[in-house]
């Protein structure tokens, strides 16, 4: 999304590792999110445990797992690995919308496409997709990822404050970017298919 | 697999692509045309009136029948399903797999085979070294690591689901077994199309040929149904070194043969072409043809070449049929 690149590794569904987390019903799904040494500006080493990046994970992990049926495969596990490698803001977004292509593309049943995308208020006009430049000028920043054919909101974030009117307009934006988002990936799964049955033949 | 990309120069990406687009412009044979790909959350036309059966990968939501995954629909008589492309391995009663031992149980293995758990094959599922049919005591027990230990490949049969979702194998028969001298391939599953027969002997090469339904694939040396069984039984130590040195060695043509039909297949797996006995054969033999080193059939030339050959072969089969 713009200049900013993720990639994200889907494993599973496979047998749960850790035998103690196994349930029965349904399909463990586990997130890690980290940033490369070289995806900012400076080049930072990071802490893999650090608190931003335990609360990107837990935010994809939760997203996701509203999406994927996961009372289909029970006793497994879904891994879903992401690593920034250029960050230009909206990171976690380009996460989701790259979790929910490479998870469509594994085969994993899932209710409907995840899309997310960022929004601010900046000079009294709201704005779509932030990069780094804007998102650092201390406006507000709302994060929002929907179902996108059942217009469902499944993860809404927002840092600094908004007075309501002005949330519901920039929140409005971003369900809007995040639907253009959708019909491209949706466009992208379908070709991919069609390529790949093509191939296949008969 | 679709870690093999080759670095094509610029007339090489051209003949690709029009290799591709012809194969994409060439009418489907069965009913799975790619009209009919859908991807998530995709409405998936169906006559309301009948009572369809909402199958694997569909969903209703509303009255709307919503496929979940990314894929080709099927319709048999009331039944409408999606069938997934690059998903994992689906498992049903009877097919032959290849799988991995990755850990020993209590009187079972556990193999690594391409599906969502582990499956088991119970040490009563397998038969015993010395052939005789008989309870396992807790020497067997005792004793699995001598049959087969971790890492090693095993093909055996389906047999059955557990009611709590696990999956059991048996290996009863002599074709089943460890495999031992040849190579283990990882296809993507859609490749592998279910067929009378798994097991092929190329006697040409002298090959032994056993293309899993789970998407691995063994190439090896040809080993006799009852060979395995025979070496088991005696002592090691009671046959002299010298017989034992002539028995573990396969000669290089062999060896070479193994590698080439191992390259062949990964090359059709990278191309995303469907794994048949026919296609493997023609594409080991076309590479001895043109006189192409085996390590050079992983690269751009004979990829091009084969997608060619590909098409060429596709587009007389429809001539042949229109």
């Amino acid at each position: 999304m713009g200049n900013t690149r993720v990639i994200v590794a889907v494993y599973g569904p496979r047998e749960v590792q850790n035998k103690s987390q196994q349930n029965n019903n349904q399909a463990l799904v586990r997130c890690e999110y980290s940033m490369a040494n070289f995806s900012t500006g400076d080049r930072t080493r990071r802490q893999k445990g650090d608190r931003r990046s335990t609360e990107i994970s837990l935010v994809i992990r939760q997203t996701m797992e509203a999406s994927i049926l996961t009372h289909l495969m029970p006793r497994s596990q879904i891994d879903i690995f992401v690593q920034v490698l250029q960050a230009d803001g909206g990171t976690r977004s380009a996460c989701i919308n790259a979790a929910t292509l490479a998870l469509a593309d594994a085969g994993i049943p899932m209710r409907d496409i995840v899309t997310s995308c960022t929004a601010g208020y900046l000079c009294s006009t709201p704005l779509l997709d932030l990069n780094y430049v804007e998102d650092s000028a201390g406006g507000p920043d709302v994060t929002v990822g929907i179902l996108s054919k059942m217009d469902k909101v499944t993860l809404l974030q927002m840092d600094a404050k908004l007075p309501m009117d002005i949330f519901e307009n920039v929140m409005q934006l971003a369900i809007e970017g995040c639907k253009a988002i959708a019909n491209y990936i949706r466009e992208v799964l379908l070709e991919n298919t069609k390529q790949l049955e093509s191939r296949r033949g008969g | 697999m679709r870690d093999l990309q080759p670095s094509l120069n610029q007339t090489q990406r051209v003949r690709l692509q029009s290799a591709l687009r012809q194969l994409h412009s060439l009418p489907s044979s069965s009913s799975s045309s790619p009209l009919s790909s859908v991807a998530v959350a995709d409405p998936i036309q169906v006559n309301h009136d009948d009572n369809i059966l909402k199958g694997h990968g569909t969903l209703d939501c509303d009255g709307e029948v919503v496929a979940t995954l990314c894929g080709v629909v099927e319709r048999v008589n009331k039944l409408v399903y999606v069938r997934a492309l690059r998903a994992r391995y689906k498992p049903e009663v009877g097919d032959i797999i290849v799988g991995r031992v990755i850990e020993i149980a209590p009187k079972r293995w556990r193999l690594e085979i391409n599906f969502s758990q582990v499956a088991v094959l119970m040490l009563s599922s397998m038969n015993l070294p010395d052939g005789i049919q008989r309870r396992r005591t807790a020497v067997d027990e005792l004793n699995m690591r001598s049959i087969f230990e971790e890492n090693d490949v095993i093909c055996a049969e389906v047999r059955g689901f557990q009611h709590d979702g696990s999956l059991h194998l048996q290996a009863r028969s002599q074709k089943y077994g460890k495999l031992e001298r040849g190579q283990l391939l990882t296809v993507p599953a859609y490749l592998v199309k279910r067929r009378k027969q798994h097991f092929h002997h190329l006697e040409q090469y002298g090959v032994d040929l056993i293309i899993g339904c789970n998407g691995f694939i063994w190439v090896g040396e040809h080993v006799e149904a009852g060979e395995n069984v025979g070496m088991l039984v005696e002592d090691q130590k009671k046959t002299s070194t010298a017989e034992e040195e002539s028995w573990s060695f396969t000669p290089l043509e062999t060896r070479k043969h193994i590698c080439r039909i191992a390259n062949a297949v990964r090359l059709l797996s990278a191309l995303g072409f469907t794994l048949t006995v026919e296609a493997i054969v023609d594409t080991a033999e076309a590479s001895l043809a043109s006189n192409i080193e085996i390590n050079d059939m992983l690269g751009a030339e004979f990829f091009v070449q084969t997608a060619e050959r590909e098409v060429q072969r596709r587009a007389s089969m429809v001539r042949k049929k229109g």
